[in-house]
């Protein structure tokens, strides 16, 4: 996309016509000085990126090379003040990918049709209206929605199924869900909006209803876009700390649906206030593991985003 | 966009003429999509009137603006709320000239694409990072390793890198909507490519640039992993105006959504939480309604 747009950039041409004005630019020495100022600033993103990397890097692995690469990402029980610590992260890892799966399930066939619903099928005052509270639930600071999980669907998922404590993946799996409809349902509406408005009339000339042309014609044809609204959506699930905090429990288990559970995520945010010495030290490689997922899924997004915008 | 209802087609006469599979998986789809829109819509009302009515009774103009103290058993978000207006002061005024200039450079100087999509690429990258990551390298990286220990700055300085793409990002965007023309004119006239930056392209940018803030201090009000680790949670209102600067680099402090957490998970008082989450809720609808007109201004 990049190499496509550049050639018609703003800078492209004007730099042609600096050159060809030859020394009047060139020559003022505050031209030059504000050109390498604005080098440094754009060049400074890719230095903070270096920079999180490397210290990552550089405090994550000691601790994996003390405890022991498969002991460390395999092992099956974290107990990091115990006499005798064990730093095992596998049940978090799991309950990372259970509960992210768990709220794409839930999030992305309900946020998906509520797209469709505003896309297509809503009388436009409808939407005019829904849109924006749609925006304000992408905006709430997550804090609050943990707040509203532990003192709404904690209590509740704690008398429905008689547990002793509500505080599970499950209601960690809804917050999450409802905290991810917000942008699915923008992500997939704008792709749908952007599909060609012939296709949509060829479908319905050729017999096609209404529902079938919404199903078979517009959503197929946004499917990178809604594929983007996935990963987007997973990126945020696997990354959210605080709101998870206050309804999964955070007790080290393997995962199951009604227990209390910890996130990659809760992992480093309960211990990080109080840690020292090999158990701080692991918390930064949990901190390593989890962003090698979201770099993976970064990866992801950037393709499906590129082939998006290359049609 | 509707341009299936624009074609003035009966849709209810063209169905009935469909086979019984048709006529089911068309109903049958259209429920789905109806009760999707209502499951939403009734979640989104749940979740607005939930708060409200949690948060309402509590708040009063004392309790937004007081110190709390236990001597005088007074509770009060009033040091949060300072402290928040200070994280992005301070982050604002490092991270604008970063964000706006790196944006300048990507659009006005960058000739090497390999270049341009490298930053591109990072700008992403920041981007997707989650907060707790952040959390840790400002941790790690602020107070720590440069002794800011926790305080204002260190926060500050991180909430510094994890803005920063939003302000890239929107100021890119409206530095392409600048015609031109303008460059041309401008350059045509005879002005430096800087002073053509400064007095054509930088001005007629100024709506998105001011997009890029609002959507930046938006992010900050809703932090709390960062700031939490970054800043701590002292309730106590930090005296700036008697102490200068100075405090400012060794003052601690929660912002709103800290003092949430505080109020919800360590002390247990869900009604001032909910009070704190009201507060919240009108900031980000402020926040939003402030970043659709500036939007609007922006297309005109």
């Amino acid at each position: 996309m990049n190499k496509q747009s550049l050639p018609n950039s703003p800078a492209e041409s004007v730099q042609k016509d600096s050159r060809r004005k030859g020394k009047a630019g060139g020559t003022r020495p505050l031209e030059s000085v504000m050109r390498t100022i604005f080098f440094i600033c754009g060049f400074i993103a890719i230095a903070f990126v270096l920079v999180i990397t490397i210290y990552l890097i550089i405090s994550g692995l000691p601790a994996i090379r003390e405890i022991g690469l498969v002991n460390f990402l395999f092992g099956e029980e974290w107990a990091s003040t115990a006499k005798e610590p064990k730093f095992g992260i596998l049940p978090m890892i799991l309950t990372s990918i259970y509960g992210t799966a768990g709220a794409i399930v839930i999030g992305v066939p309900i946020g998906f049709l509520m797209a469709v619903f505003l896309s297509k099928v809503a009388p436009r005052k409808v939407a005019a209206v829904v849109r924006p509270v749609v925006d304000l639930l992408a905006g709430i600071p997550s804090i609050v929605y943990g707040l509203v999980g532990l003192m709404v669907l904690v209590p509740f998922i704690r008398e429905t199924f008689n547990t002793a404590a509500g505080e599970s993946l499950l209601a960690a799996i809804v917050v999450l869900a409802i905290m991810i409809l917000p942008s699915i349902i923008s992500v997939s509406e704008t792709a749908l909006n952007a599909v060609p408005k012939e296709y949509e009339e060829a479908s319905l000339a050729l017999g096609a209803t209404d529902i079938e042309t919404y199903f078979r014609v517009s959503a197929p044809a946004a499917k990178s876009g809604i594929a983007a609204a996935v990963v987007l959506g997973v990126g945020r699930a696997i990354g959210e700390a605080m709101a998870i905090m206050m309804v999964a429990g955070n007790v080290a288990n393997m995962p199951s649906l009604l227990s209390s559970v910890r996130f990659l995520t809760t992992g480093i945010a309960v211990e990080l206030a109080y840690s020292s010495g090999l158990q701080r030290q692991a918390l930064f490689s949990i901190g390593l593991v989890l962003f090698l997922f979201i770099m993976c899924i970064n990866v992801i997004l950037n393709v499906f985003l590129k082939r998006d915008k290359e049609g | 966009m509707r341009n299936i209802k624009e074609t003035g087609l009966d849709q209810r006469g063209a169905v009935q003429g469909l086979s019984a599979r048709r006529k089911a998986y068309n109903l049958g789809m259209r429920a789905i999509i109806y009760v999707a829109a209502v499951l939403v819509v009734a979640l989104l009302v749940f979740l607005l009137g939930y708060i409200l009515y949690r948060g309402l009774p509590n708040l009063s103009w004392e309790f937004l603006t007081s110190e709390e103290s236990v001597v005088r058993d007074i509770q009060g978000i009033g040091p949060a709320i300072l402290n928040t207006v200070y994280v992005i002061v301070a982050t604002l005024i490092v991270v604008l000239p970063l964000g706006v200039g790196a944006a300048i450079y990507l659009t006005e100087y960058a000739t090497n694409h390999k270049l341009v999509a490298a930053i591109e690429f990072a700008t992403e990258t920041l981007a997707g990072i989650p907060s707790i990551i952040y959390a840790l390298v400002g941790v790690l990286v602020f107070a720590e390793s440069l002794a800011l220990g926790k305080t204002l700055i260190a926060g500050a300085f991180t909430l510094v890198i994890m803005v920063l793409p939003t302000v890239i990002r929107t100021t890119q965007e409206s530095l392409k909507t600048v015609p031109q023309a303008y460059r041309e004119g401008s350059l045509g006239l005879g002005s430096g490519k800087w002073h053509m930056i400064r007095t054509v392209v930088l001005p007629s940018s100024i709506d998105g640039i001011v997009t890029g803030c609002i959507l930046a201090i938006g992010r900050i009000v809703g932090e709390s992993a960062v700031l939490l680790y970054t800043v701590g949670m002292s309730m106590q209102m930090q005296d700036f105006f008697r102490n200068g600067l100075e405090s400012f680099f060794s003052a601690s402090g929660s912002t709103l959504s800290v003092a949430l957490y505080v109020y919800a998970k360590v002390r247990a008082d869900f009604d001032l939480a909910f009070s704190v989450a009201v507060v919240l809720i009108i900031i980000t609808l402020v926040i939003n309604l402030a970043a659709s007109l500036a939007g609007r201004k922006l297309k005109k």
